[in-house]
């Protein structure tokens, strides 16, 4: 009776995962640490994680935590403390037991194909390495896609540190020019998206500052990234924001396949 | 008794006239809060664009236990983003206990550094002051260098510091 149960909710929180960063008009998917910028010998920061339409208003659905991975400033994965999962919204601390930049972060890749078969339209999700074999040869009006999800925060005791912000090369990234805990009101910040480790020309980017609840618009900036990749954000006041990058291309690593990325970031941004 | 007090006065204005010919003056105003903790100042020097010189003074809680008062160092926002993220504190000579409500009197001297290595330029003095459970307020007080003959500079806060001065008679 349990498993058919526990195996249905995994699926949806797989199907969730799947969804949620590709489609910019559903809820939106976050890591919100209390603080970014900490200056204490023994320091620790708290952190949420949920999936809301109101960027970081916990009001819909807490975040698995099994994906999220914590990173030193020397890029070793270090573990979570106190993780709990509420209704609303995911908790954990980080303690920052070194000097630098930590990230917190959750990356995914993942496969669908959708054909046609004997006139009748088919449907396959599943791991990114099964794509190349997931269609039938005798398959109709083939459709493949590459899925990469990617979302993360970063967090400073001490100087800012740039060893943990070393691309993987694996789906859309962002390289950060300007460090991300060095992010000040009216300064515009530098930043380069990179799809697979290669400029990603054309990324759709959307920042929104957190507190929609307290005002009437969205008040996001749009942008795109030019021929290498970069962005350029002028951050307009101090706050907590959310940047999310989204990327299209047909040059997946599978043949005849489209790929499809994503990036997500909170980015806190202090007053001069 | 009262005698030996003023000449000890003279003496060390003496000593005060050969030794030290800048003077900073940071004004701690008294506020009417329930709540009130000795702010956490730290003064520096900077170019007019804004690149980091030196330390001059760091004013913060030194005495909690396992150096938790460091905790609160980075609530001085612009100095911890120019010198305090990369400073290891207690630095001798520039860090020290929080002081009271009152105008604070800091010597140099221009033949020592860091005023004796500075090149003729325009320069800012910045004082950023951080209160617990109250606020944060940075004062800028623009000079040029070097000088001749005495001159004040003064700028003033509207919350948490005072009137800052530099004066330099070289």
């Amino acid at each position: 009776m349990k498993t058919p149960l526990l195996r249905l909710s995994g699926l949806i929180t797989l199907a969730l995962s799947f969804t949620l960063p590709l489609n910019a008009n559903a809820h939106r998917a976050w890591i919100l640490p209390a603080a970014t910028v900490l200056s204490s010998e023994n320091a620790w920061v708290t952190v949420d994680a949920a999936i809301s339409n109101d960027i970081f208003h916990t009001d819909y659905h807490a975040m698995d935590l099994s994906g999220i991975k914590v990173f030193n400033p020397k890029g070793e994965e270090v573990a979570m403390q106190n993780p709990s999962k509420g209704r609303y919204r995911s908790v954990f601390d980080v303690e920052l037991t070194d000097n630098g930049t930590y990230k917190i972060a959750s990356a995914s890749q993942g496969a669908f194909a959708i054909w046609e078969e004997n006139g009748e339209r088919k449907r396959w999700r599943g791991a990114l390495q099964d794509l190349g074999q997931a269609v039938p040869k005798k398959a109709k009006k083939v459709q493949l896609t590459e899925t990469h999800r990617r979302l993360e925060t970063f967090v400073t005791n001490g100087a800012p540190t740039t060893e943990v912000l070393a691309i993987t090369q694996k789906g859309l990234e962002l390289a950060p020019h300007t460090h991300p805990n060095d992010l000040f009101a009216t300064e515009t910040a530098r930043f380069q998206l990179l799809i697979d480790g290669k400029p990603a020309a054309g990324a759709e980017v959307e920042v929104i500052p957190g507190g929609m609840r307290y005002r009437d618009a969205q008040n996001a900036i749009h942008t795109t990234a030019d021929k290498e990749g970069y962005i350029h954000i002028t951050w307009p006041q101090a706050g907590m924001y959310w940047l999310s990058a989204s990327y299209e291309d047909n040059k997946a690593k599978t043949r005849h396949a489209n790929r499809r990325a994503s990036y997500t970031a909170t980015f806190e941004v202090l007053p001069l | 008794m009262k005698n030996t007090s003023i000449a000890i006065a003279l003496l060390a204005c003496t000593t005060f006239a050969h030794g030290a010919d800048i003077e900073m003056r940071i004004e701690i105003p008294a506020l009417d809060v329930a709540e009130y903790h000795r702010p956490y100042v730290a003064a520096w020097l900077e170019t007019d664009e804004g690149q980091f010189v030196a330390n001059l003074s760091i004013w913060y809680d030194q005495k909690l236990r396992n150096n938790e008062g460091e905790r609160w160092l980075k609530d001085m926002r612009q100095w911890w983003r120019k010198s305090g993220r990369t400073t290891q504190v207690p630095v001798e000579g520039i860090t020290g206990a929080t002081r009271p409500v009152g105008t604070h009197t800091l010597t140099y001297s221009t033949q020592a550094s860091p005023f004796s290595e500075l090149s003729p330029g325009q320069y800012q003095l910045r004082v950023e002051a951080a209160r617990e459970v109250g606020g944060r307020e940075m004062v800028t007080v623009p000079f040029p260098w070097p000088h001749t003959g005495t001159v004040r500079f003064t700028q003033s806060g509207d919350s948490e510091l005072g009137t800052v001065q530099l004066i330099i008679t070289p």
